[in-house]
Formats: C-alpha cells, structure tokens, sequence
C-alpha cells in the first residue's frame, strides 16, 4: 500500500518536473524569462478577486463540456464533435431568448432556454451517435462533420436571419438586454458555478453508483462481451453522446447567458476541444475535473496579459496545457510505474 | 529442392508441439501433412517457414543444413508459405499486390510486371484481372494471387495450409491442378490438412502427425483406413463410451429447440443445411476440426449471428429474425470459448460483474450484490475477491466466473469448447458443476476437439464438416471410431 502511494507521488512529481522542464526550455527559446513568466501567469489568474471571477467564468464551461466527455469516455467514444454540441446550445438559448422574451418574465425565459440549450446539444450530438450505430461512421469524423455544420449554422445566423439592426458584423448578434444576463454576484457567476457543480454531482453519481454507468464502463471495455448479457452496444452509444451532447449544450448556454450576452462566432472558445485534455489529464476519472479544470481556467485567464508585458503570445497556455496531458500520457504508459501498481 | 528435417522439437514450457519428427520432402512431388487439431502440423509448418523458432533439430536443404528464424530468410533459401488466412492489401488492385511482395526498382515499369503475372497465370491456369481490386475477389482467387507472388518470389518450396477451406469447389480444382503443374515443374509443394478426400486426391507422400509426432509415413497410392488409424490411432481405442455422467432425459418429449436447414456465408465459412433437434435435458456434443462451421453454428443458435436462410424455432417461438436479447428472454446463454475476449469484461471486477448481470435495478446495490458475489466465490471455489478484476484471474477461474453468471432458469447452454485450457480436474469440475445445476433442467450444446470429453459427457454427437453436419447419431449407437472418420470427412453410409 505505502509502496503504491509512493510511486504514485513519483509519478506525479516526475510529471511535473517534466512539464516544468519542457516548458521553460521553450520559453528561454522564446528568449523570455520562465520565472517571470510562470509569475505572471500565477498574478493574472489569482491575484485578484475580478481575475479569480474571470478564473471561474472559464471554470463552468470546462466543467460542464468534461462532464459530458464522461460519458463518451466510459464507452471509449472520441467525442470530438463536442465543440458543435456547445455551438447549437448557443443557438438553442439565443433563439428562445430572441422569441420568448417578450413574452415571458426573464426567469422563466432563462430556465426555458437552459432546457431548449440542452436538448438542442443533445441533438447533435445524438446526431453524431446516429452517424455511427446506423452508418458506422466514427464518432471522431462525424463528430468533426457536424462541428463545421454548428460553425456555419453560427455565421450563417449572425450574418443573416439574426444580424444587428443595420449592420452584420463577426461581432455577433444583438447584445439582449440585462434582464437576460445570468446574475453574477461580484462578477463571480454564481448560478453558472452552482449549474457546474450539479451536473457534475449528478455526472458523479450516474458513473459511480447506477446500472446505468456500470453499463457504460462494462460496454466501453468490451461490447461484444456485453451482448452475451443483453446489454446494447448501440443504445447505450446513443445514450452516452446524447447526454454528452446535452452537457455541452448547457456550456452554449452558459457562454450566451453569462459570458457574452450575445450570440458570437467564437461562442465556444474552444472549451469542447480543451475539456478533452481536461478529461485526459484526469485519466478520465470524475473526481479530478474540478481541480483539472481550474487549473486550465487559471492558465488561460493568467496568459491573457502575456502579450502586453513579455510580448509572447497569449497561446502559452494552450501550449502549457498540451504539455501536461502529454507528459502525463506518457508517464502514465511508463513500464516502471505499471509495475509498482501491480504489486 | 530437397528438404530433409531431422528431429524437430518444439517445446512450449511442458507441451511438446511437436517432438523429434523427422521426414524428407522430395522435390517433383507433393508431400501431405495429415493430422487432427493439436497434432503439431501448424507449428511444424511455421517453423519451416521461419516464423517460429524451433527449440532443437535440424534442417539440411540439398544436403546442406541451414539455419533461418525469420520468413525473409526462408523465402531467401526458397520456402514460401500461403496462409490461411490471405496476407494482403485488401484496398489494392491485384497487380499493385503483386509488385508490393517483389524487389523492383524505384520506377515501376507497370507494363513489364503486368506481362509477367499475366504469364504466370497463364501458367498456371488462373485468371486474376490485374486491375481488378483485391476486395471484390474470392477467397480462391486471392489464394491464387498469393501463389502467383510467391512464385514470382523465385520460391522453390511452397507451403499450403488448409488451401481448400472455404472455396468453391470449382476454385479447387483449378487450384490443385496448378499445383499438380507445379509439381511437375520440379517444385516441392507441402500441403498441410485434415481433409482426407484432399490428402489423396494430391499426394504422393504422405506423412501423418499425432500428438506432435511421426506416427506414420505413406506412399501413393494411399489407404485412408490406414490414414485414419494413423491420425486417431490409440487414442480413438482408449476412448470407452460409458455412457454420459448426466441423466438421460425423458423419453421423447417435443424439441426445446428446432433448427431447421440453416445457411450462413460468413468469410470463409459457409454453413449449408445444418438441421438440429434439442431435447429438453439432453446433452449435445459437437466434434469436427476448427473452422469446420461449428464455430459459427453455435453462435446463430445463441442468436448473435442471423443466418441467411434456414428457421430457430424455440418452443415453438419462431426466433430466426429475433436479436440475441430475445434468445435471452427465452432462456438461451451461450459462452464463448475466448473467455476474456468475448465473455468477461477484462477491467471490471468480480463485484462488478454481478452487479451488471443480476440487477436490474437504477441504482446499484452494491450490499446485496457483495453477499451475493461472496455466496458466487464460495460455491464455485472462484480464487479471487470481490475486487478482483476479471483479468487478474487464471483461465480455469474466469471459467468458473462465466458459469456463475449463468442464471439459474437457462433452458438451453451453448458452451465452446468449455474446458479450453483447464487441466483435468477443472474441467471435470466444470462438467459436476453443470450437472448439478443444470441436470435434466437444460440443455447443453458444447463444441470440444476432444473427442473422449463428448463420449464422457454428451448424449448425443453430430460431426461438422466444411460446413456441414455429416454425422449426428445418440452417443450409444455410434463409435469413437465412426466419430473420428467423419472428423476427417469420411462417412460409411449404410
């Protein structure tokens, strides 16, 4: 016992050290100071309440699209097509904000747009799901497909059917009016950050303790084995998208009611593709997310001021989080440590 | 080419694959090797071809002793091997096939080696389109291509293994008369096979192993008692047909389960009107050599392969169109002889296992599931903990691990091959076990390549040959040795 633990520690210390080494050799490539930069990036994320508010705005999306990927990894499904599972969510809540909210008291619209958000996730990501049971298309190529439809769904809508007053810009729709923002206490998002913390409880309890997340498990590791019992390869590969589908959808959500307030090209920061390092780096397990994903929250808000004072890029941090999962795959795969847990 | 083999052994830890086999492969002729599953013709072969390294003996080419350990070495001295299973480039055009196996030069002068494989064939009387890609073609014609390369290759000796499985007939005679040609040429050509009809029909020589040795040597014209007695031998007269260790089963009641005229197409085996009654309680034992269809037999009746032609009915319940969930509903199990593979989920552990075969329920409740599973250990002696993933066990354990996950009421067991890999206590056990669970209330369809397991346990044998049922008599009116010729395709029709 004391043995595993030990090798455990190592291996994360080893990892990293690793992640440490590699990045600042490239940093002194750079010819910019590591320990500066490292500070920086430890200033700009936490030094501040606003920038710890701002750490959390990146917190929720992480978490809402990781929880999603979940699913889809307990089945060893490449979710890739995650991204435009977020984008028609996004659509999904602009539209019924933009339809009900005259009509309606702007609760009542939020709530009904977090459900519309969902189900509009789900959808496509049901869709991707489709591609592959019925047509056995990969997840990972179907997936990809439909995020560049989500995409140009997005600039179509912004440019055509819902572009400003007078003028269409890559600037996005027409801001909605405050009433429709999701409340933020002290500019932390408070009620994106309760959403987060739910769905991940419920994405916890479903993996860890229902028939139904021992039957992703048990598919993941062998669907043929699984027919023997009765168990569908093909529903529960249904299943596990579209609930990853929906997950997504509520970070649209959350990126059209709490963070831009509009309906943007960008909408989804890319959340959908850095979650999947997220779920990596957590060696697909629930309970590391929420450290893992503020982690990358931090790193992201932190570089946003890098290319003000060193003047490098603010893409440290995708690079910073790419090494990580890297380093950590591969630590994990080394033979020294297999045997260590074994005994 | 002259090859000489001498004493031969290859041991895996205590199993002797093949021990101390000598023979000479004569140039101008063609040599059988004849043999049952397990006797050693297949790791002779790949040692000849150098794709296993053999544990002692030698091997003289001309006269003069070689050494090799890989397949590029062998093709090197001129042995060359077709496999069983085609080794090619299913998304390539034939010729593009062709010209991968062969030294050319960086610019392909595409004419010139269109020329020559267009000769070859010719040659050899095939006709393969050069253009034509390798995933529309027959199992035959790639088999033919195969050959055609090998050639091209400068091969001297050629290996065949199981050529005639799964082509048509028609794609077999034009196959063995291009090897007849062949032979004819001055190549060796070795063609392994259980297939008796094939081995006569060819061969000039023969030399037939059992147990991974010589147990005897033939010249054409060929006996096939002879070759019959020398496959089987001691082991079909030690055989004493006891009768089964389960109850007989009640006198002819209606069948639990009619299989009616079944055809598959699946790759490389084909089953043609297989028919089979099981009787409720009664003990059904299929003998045959691999891939001679009951693989595939077993798992239609399991429901998770259809069939293309042919009815299941069950209990009257037609279920031919049905998925295996249905077979389920309706009390069928079947357990696959690659355990962890196709039966267990490898990374989950024992608790786990129960947990997913035995509740139905949203939550999981873990207590109920836990006494359970240690209720599971004790009575089925499992070596392990709840803990315990499924990969962790030994073979013999994740056997006794499918059998508890058997529910109770199952009306019908479809085993493969159950006691694969277990030594003779486990899997006498196994047999207990099923017999006091499932005594007179199920019935057992199982495939063994042992023909004394089927004598001990089954009430009942049917023979699967190329795909179909060539014998299937009640243990008490049949003989291990009427049993054993049908393995090998002979059948004495009364």
């Amino acid at each position: 016992m004391l043995k595993s633990y030990y090798s455990l520690i190592n291996k994360w210390l080893i990892a990293l050290v690793c992640v440490v080494a590699v990045t600042s050799i490239l940093l002194l490539f750079a010819h910019t100071p590591p320990l500066t930069t490292y500070k920086l990036l430890l200033k700009g994320s936490l030094s501040s309440r606003a920038k710890l508010a701002r750490v959390f705005q990146v917190w929720v999306p992480l978490m809402l699209c990781s929880c999603g990927l979940l699913f889809t990894f307990s089945m060893k499904l490449w979710n890739i097509g995650i991204e435009g599972q977020v984008m028609l969510g996004a659509i999904g809540a602009t539209a019924s904000l933009m339809w009900i909210s005259p009509h309606f008291a702007p609760w009542m619209c939020l709530i009904l747009s977090l459900g519309i958000a969902f189900i509009l996730g789900a959808l496509w990501g049901f869709g991707s799901g489709l591609l592959k049971t019925s047509g056995g298309v990969n997840e990972i190529f179907g997936g990809l497909g439909l995020n560049f439809v989500a995409q140009g769904l997005i600039l179509w809508l912004i440019f055509g059917p819902w572009k400003r007053p007078g003028i269409a810009s890559m600037s996005g729709t027409k801001p909605f009016d405050v009433s429709l923002w999701l409340p933020h206490i002290h500019r932390f998002p408070v009620l994106g950050m309760l959403l987060a913390l739910i769905i991940f409880i419920l994405t916890a309890i479903l993996l860890s303790s229902t028939r139904q997340g021992l039957k992703f498990k048990a598919l993941g590791i062998n669907p043929k084995a699984g027919k023997l019992y009765g168990l569908s390869p093909t529903a529960n590969t249904l299943i596990a998208m579209t609930l990853a589908g929906g997950c997504a959808g509520l970070c649209g959500f959350f990126q059209v009611t709490g963070v831009y307030h509009r309906l943007i090209p960008a909408i989804s920061s890319n959340y959908g593709y850095l979650s999947l390092l997220v779920v990596m780096l957590a060696n697909y397990k629930w309970w590391p997310i929420p450290f893992i994903s503020f982690f990358f929250a931090c790193l992201n808000v932190g570089s946003i001021q890098l290319p003000l004072i060193l003047k490098i890029d603010s893409s440290l941090s995708g690079v910073i989080q790419g090494i990580c999962v890297l380093v950590f795959i591969w630590v994990k795969q080394l033979s020294v440590f297999e045997r260590a847990d074994d005994t | 080419m002259k090859i000489r083999l001498e004493n031969i052994c290859k041991y895996y830890g205590k199993v002797k694959a093949n021990d101390k086999i000598s023979f000479t492969i004569e140039p101008n002729s063609i040599h059988g090797i004849l043999g049952e599953n397990g006797a050693g013709k297949s790791t002779l072969m790949k040692i000849l071809a150098g794709f296993t390294p053999k544990t002692s003996g030698k091997i003289f080419i001309n006269g003069q002793m070689v050494n090799y350990n890989t397949p590029t070495k062998a093709l090197e001295l001129g042995i060359g091997m077709l496999y069983q299973d085609p080794q090619d480039f299913a998304g390539l055009t034939v010729l593009e096939n062709f010209l991968l196996g062969l030294k050319t030069s960086w610019k392909i002068k595409e004419y010139e080696y269109t020329v020559k494989l267009t000769n070859l064939c010719q040659q050899l009387g095939f006709k393969l389109q050069p253009e034509a890609y390798l995933k529309d073609l027959t199992v035959g014609e790639r088999q033919q291509l195969e050959i055609v390369r090998l050639l091209a290759l400068g091969v001297e000796v050629l290996i065949l293994d199981e050529p005639s499985t799964g082509i048509s007939t028609q794609q077999k005679q034009i196959l063995f008369t291009a090897l007849k040609r062949l032979a004819k040429q001055g190549k060796s050509i070795l063609l392994v096979s259980h297939k008796l009809e094939d081995i006569t029909e060819l061969c000039d020589q023969v030399t037939v192993l059992s147990n991974g040795q010589v147990t005897g040597e033939f010249m054409a014209p060929l006996d096939t008692e002879q070759l019959l007695e020398c496959m089987f031998g001691q082991k079909l007269k030690q055989i004493i047909n006891s009768g089964s260790i389960f109850p007989q089963p009640k006198n002819k009641s209606t069948p639990l389960v009619q299989v009616r005229d079944i055809c598959s197409d699946h790759g490389r085996i084909r089953l043609k009107n297989c028919s089979l009654s099981i009787y409720p309680g009664e003990i059904i034992g299929i003998a045959g050599l691999e891939n001679s269809g009951q693989e595939l037999f077993l798992r239609i009746l399991a429901g998770l392969v259809r069939p293309q032609k042919g009815t299941i009915t069950i209990n009257g319940k037609n279920l031919t169109e049905k998925n295996n969930r249905t077979f389920l509903q309706n009390h069928i199990h079947f357990i696959p002889t690659n355990r962890l593979e196709e039966g267990l989920f490898a990374d989950l552990t024992l608790l786990e296992h129960y947990l997913l075969v035995f509740q139905q329920s949203f939550w999981l409740k873990s207590k109920s599931a836990y006494k359970l599973c240690l209720q599971k250990i004790e009575d089925l002696k499992i070596k392990g903990l709840p803990n315990t993933p499924a990969k962790a066990l030994s073979g013999g354990n994740q056997q006794r691990l499918l059998l508890s996950l058997l529910p109770r009421q199952a009306k019908l067991l479809i085993l493969e091959h159950p006691t694969r890999g277990l030594d003779v206590e486990s899997a006498l056990w196994v047999w207990q076990y099923l017999q006091k669970c499932y005594g007179l209330k199920a019935s057992i369809v199982f495939s063994s390549p042992e023909l004394d397991e089927i004598f001990q346990v089954a009430h009942k044998v049917i023979v699967f040959y190329n795909g179909q049922i060539l014998l299937s008599k009640k243990i008490s009116d049949t003989t291990p040795e009427e049993v054993g010729n049908a393995i090998a395709g002979k059948v004495e029709h009364a």
